[in-house]
């Protein structure tokens, strides 16, 4: 726009970045000062860290205990070990299910891609929570799944697969393939498919150009998808909720119980933002190669 | 390539299709089943759609779910397209790292983290302004922030790769540039903005995390609900309930798309016309 130096401009700007700023970006200041904070029996449950005494001097009233006591119970490392090592596995198996995808839809004839992208999208935009009880309805014990082996022949008991940790895995290739397949397809659509017709005629087995051609160009796609499966599976809640066994300790469980099950917000707060660090690393590599393919 | 590996290729695709699609199928199956068990096929019927009218719990959340999307994705449009001119148009302003860092941050965030944070934020503000109380305002508040980025990385893609030439020359032959914008570019970017309105729609209806940690008393959002039902175990009525809905954000999906990609043909052979 023309405006661009003039005050106009802010008029632009301004709503969105406030509006992020106080809902998005301070309650994470917020949490930080309240994980310093005591439980308290009072609404909120939490001890005030700052407070302003009557002679207008600041008090601070902040304790390590939350920190200590993620540090020195064993059930945090152990759910954050746990559920970087589930999400992590997940991810390598969507990753090898959804580049093949993602590749057989980029070649697909322009009529039939639109089709095949809309097949991959509407799960997506269809309730998550609803499709993770649906996968319900086919691994539990008299579920689909265990009703055509028996009835086949194949197994004589059951298998138990609901509220075991295979489960959760299921549950989060099922829930997270598309995030996985769409930013994949996006960097193979790109792809000049003359790279691969030169290395031919030059003689290059078909595999030999995949490895030194396609799988390099593609690796932006690969950690995009990587990302968006990755951390939000490391932080899930839903799945191994509904899927998983008692024993299946996930971060995203652990910190919904610490919340609802034991009132204690302080030390919630603590495990929300030591979680937070430990995403760091993944978020700010996810961001940059976001801003770099959305500046290509 | 080889013919082996297009077959590779073709057999993955249907495999991923049939790990998507197969549960939500059976589970529509389901729904129809006249017997409660659900290893027993006890005959077609839909008496389970029936019952749902007569559930008042549901229908109340069902509805401030329906007020709660409604109102989260128009917010969310509005802020997201703003944003994305922003992004797009104004190549340097201050702000603007702190604006792209916080538009894609909501899209990788673990729900839980953004849900405690913002409870802890509304819980503060409660005791500082004595706003807002928690249950509706709370959830509208949450959800247009994690839908403000997915309206964003929407439109910001569809901005930047639109003509901008027509918009200037509206602007040398006078017009104001906010005319020239409304009048010209949001024409074309409107796909975007009604794509985005509709998938902040239905993920602000399905939106469970997030809601549970920032509603307040008595405000039960529709997943709020089922979540509990379904923690009980598998009932009759959540499936029935569960197909609808599946059956409706898919049918409307299927039908916005198609009628956006005709009125995309449409304007784009009257802008070849209008070029000759």
């Amino acid at each position: 726009m023309k405006a661009t130096g003039s005050p106009g401009r802010w008029l632009i700007i301004l709503p969105p970045l406030i509006f992020l700023l106080v809902f998005f970006l301070i309650p994470f200041a917020f949490a930080f000062k309240i994980s310093f904070a005591q439980t308290a029996a009072h609404v909120p449950p939490f001890t005030d860290v700052l407070t302003v005494t009557p002679e207008h001097h600041w008090h601070l009233s902040a304790t390590l205990a939350n920190y200590r006591y993620l540090l020195t119970d064993e059930v945090y490392g152990v759910a954050y070990l746990f559920s970087l090592r589930t999400a992590f596995f997940s991810t390598l198996i969507c990753l090898a299910l959804g580049y093949p995808m993602a590749y057989a839809i980029a070649r697909a004839p322009r009529a039939t891609q639109s089709v095949l992208l809309l097949v991959i999208m509407l799960p997506f935009w269809t309730s998550f929570l609803l499709r993770v009880y649906a996968l319900e309805g086919i691994i539990r014990d008299n579920g689909l799944l265990n009703t055509v082996l028996l009835n086949l022949g194949l197994i004589e008991h059951p298998l138990r697969i609901m509220r075991t940790n295979l489960a959760v895995y299921l549950g989060i290739i099922y829930s997270y393939l598309p995030f996985m397949v769409l930013p994949l397809f996006a960097t193979l659509e790109k792809l000049d498919p003359t790279l691969l017709e030169a290395a031919a005629d030059l003689g290059s087995p078909p595999w030999r150009a995949f490895l030194t051609i396609t799988l390099p160009l593609s690796i932006p796609g690969v950690i995009a998808g990587s990302m968006l499966v990755f951390i939000p599976a490391v932080g899930e809640f839903v799945i191994p909720s509904l899927l998983g066994g008692p024993n299946n300790l996930m971060i995203g469980r652990v910190l919904w119980d610490e919340f609802f099950g034991n009132h204690d917000w302080p030390a919630a707060a603590a495990v929300a933002i030591a979680f937070l660090l430990l995403l760091v690393g993944p978020i700010a590599v996810y961001q940059y190669y976001n801003v770099r393919q959305l500046e290509a | 390539m080889e013919r082996r590996s297009s077959l590779f290729l073709l057999s993955v695709l249907c495999l991923g299709i049939a790990i998507l699609y197969i549960p939500i199928l059976v589970l529509i199956g389901y729904s129809f089943n006249a017997s409660p068990l659900v290893n027993v096929w006890g005959g077609f019927s839909t008496a389970w759609y029936g019952q749902l009218w007569h559930n008042r719990q549901l229908l109340e959340a069902a509805l401030l779910s329906l007020e709660v999307a409604v109102s989260a994705s128009t917010g969310a449009v509005i802020l997201g397209t703003l944003a994305a001119v922003a992004l797009v148009r104004f190549a340097r302003f201050p702000g603007r790292l702190l604006l792209t860092g916080m538009v894609n941050a909501p899209l990788v965030m673990p729900e839980i983290i953004t849900g405690i944070t913002q409870l802890l934020l509304f819980v503060s503000m409660m005791q500082l302004i004595a706003w807002p109380h928690r249950g509706f305002t709370t959830i509208v508040i949450s959800h247009v922030t994690f839908c403000t980025a997915y309206v964003t990385i929407t439109v910001q893609a569809r901005l930047a790769s639109a003509d901008r030439s027509l918009e200037e020359a509206a602007m040398d032959l006078g017009a104001h540039p906010a005319r020239a914008f409304l009048e010209i570019t949001l024409p074309i970017i409107a796909p975007a903005i009604l794509s985005s309105w509709l998938l902040c729609f239905t993920l602000s209806l399905d939106d469970l995390v997030i809601s549970s940690f920032v509603s307040g008393p008595g405000a039960s959002t529709l997943p709020m609900v089922i979540y509990s039902k379904v923690k009980l175990g598998v009932s009759p009525d959540i499936n029935a309930l569960a197909s609808l809905i599946v059956c409706a954000v898919g049918g409307i999906i299927i039908a916005a798309g198609w009628l956006m990609g005709r009125a995309e043909r449409r304007r784009r052979l009257e802008m070849q016309l209008a070029q000759q």
